[in-house]
């Protein structure tokens, strides 16, 4: 049982968005910036993406390789560890599957590895199935330094620190290897269904 | 990176709310005695739920204020006019009532005495509170640690721990530079713009002695003042950057 706040009532602004809000988070129309450091800033002429780890022969794209690639735009839900979420944000990019497409590896897991040191894991069933994108373009836009431009992942079913911003590649693992935010405290999985925030969540 | 000590799931708490301290016009402390509290590192927060009598919750963070050594937990708010949970803490919660909270979250915004850098703070409006706890850290365990702090807000009116922060001004080893955006004391000659590369300059520690810096505000100043640092030399990796958005609530 929750103790009852006294004249609490709340807004209930959310009450409308027809089960699309999980359980402890709110809408906002804005689109906060959370970072842990400054922004990063690399010339796209100096910039690269990787698959790395446990594959045969490591890929990798120039910004125009990259940027030659097909592309699809989505239309997803995204929700913030610190209770921000935020409806139908519009985004285009590269489907990671088609980055891994008839690659031959025994990893279960990736780190995705970032421009100012960044990173996160994931199982690679929720980047590989069709669920995660690297995008470059946001609301129809190129993605804005502070919001992770270049490019970014975008991970929409899981809490956004696993979208990391200022993706430089992936690296796949045969073991899990928890990443930035998964070492200071938060959930190493991360559903906001399930409002996996924090450790034994 | 080491991992931080694990104390198991972070369970909600309740906390007894033993006073509520107006800090400005829209920002009070809520001083709180919280049972079993595992105890915080400067720079952590929490998260709060409000819970209504048909049993709707609302959820917020919010940064501890206080330092790790004091008795009490506390939690300086500021309210967003459209917000839900914030005009709730700072304008109806009253001394006797409890509000449920869990924490402390956040194992990399955090400073503990030790290191031996010198430490800056850059603050812009509430994002003092984080920064407060790390400046009353230093204080209440007589570390020597050298500490400059910038802070800015619109008017002094908007200065939390107004006369906390010119005391601390007064010990040896730390500094505090405040610069108004808005409107300023008459005769101030001190800084009244937005913090930029050449307050920056002037006020931070050189790169050469290493510094510690954290920062935080609104995003505009976070970005402003990380690239400025490390436009001066500052180790990205040395820049600890939290923001508050204009969402929240």
């Amino acid at each position: 049982m929750s103790y009852v706040s006294r004249g609490f009532r709340g807004r209930r602004k959310d009450a409308g968005a027809g089960g699309r809000v999980p359980p402890g988070q709110y809408l906002t129309d804005d689109f906060p910036v959370l970072s842990a450091g400054p922004t990063p800033h690399t010339p796209l002429d100096e910039w690269s993406f990787s698959i790395t780890g446990e594959l045969d022969e490591p890929r990798t794209w120039s910004w125009d390789e990259f940027r030659a690639l097909p592309t699809e735009t989505v239309t997803r839900d995204i929700h913030c560890v610190t209770k921000w979420s935020k409806l139908d944000t519009v985004w285009e990019g590269v489907p990671v599957s088609a980055l891994l497409e008839g690659l031959d590896t025994a990893a279960e897991f990736v780190v995705a590895f970032c421009d100012g040191g960044y990173t996160t894991n994931l199982p690679l069933e929720d980047v590989a199935d069709g669920n995660a994108w690297v995008v470059h373009t946001y609301a129809g836009e190129p993605l804005e330094p502070e919001h992770g431009g270049p490019v970014r992942l975008l991970v929409p079913h899981l809490y956004f620190w696993k979208s990391a911003k200022w993706l430089r590649g992936l690296a796949l693992r045969q073991e899990d290897e928890p990443g930035f935010w998964e070492n200071y405290g938060y959930h190493n999985h991360g559903d906001p269904w399930k409002e996996q925030r924090y450790w034994g969540d | 990176m080491e991992r931080t000590a694990l104390l198991g799931r972070l369970t909600w708490r309740l906390a007894g709310v033993a006073e509520v301290v107006p800090e400005t016009a829209r920002t009070a402390t809520l001083v709180l005695d919280v049972a079993g509290w595992p105890g915080h590192r400067a720079g952590q927060h929490v998260d709060v739920r409000l819970t209504a009598e048909d049993g709707y919750q609302a959820q917020r963070s919010y940064s501890i204020a206080s330092a790790p050594g004091e008795p009490q937990l506390r939690l300086t708010v500021e309210r967003l006019d459209d917000g839900e949970v914030s005009p709730y803490l700072v304008g109806e919660l009253r001394a006797g009532d409890a509000i449920e909270l869990r924490g402390p979250v956040g194992g990399y915004f955090v400073w503990e005495p030790g290191g031996g850098e010198p430490l800056l703070l850059v603050a812009g409006g509430s994002g003092i509170v984080p920064l407060a706890a790390m400046l009353r850290r230093r204080i209440e365990t007589g570390d020597a640690t050298a500490v400059r702090l910038l802070y800015s807000s619109r008017t002094p009116a908007d200065v939390i721990y107004a006369a906390e922060l010119e005391r601390a001004a007064s010990l040896e080893g730390i500094e505090v530079n405040h610069t108004y955006t808005r409107s300023q004391p008459q005769g101030w000659t001190g800084y009244a713009r937005r913090i930029d590369d050449a307050m920056l300059a002037e006020v931070a520690w050189p790169a050469a002695h290493g510094p510690l810096a954290y920062v935080c505000g609104p995003t505009s100043l976070v970005e402003t003042a990380a690239s400025g640092l490390v436009a001066v030399g500052y180790d990205p990796a040395a820049v600890r950057t939290e923001r508050f958005g204009p969402t929240g609530g």
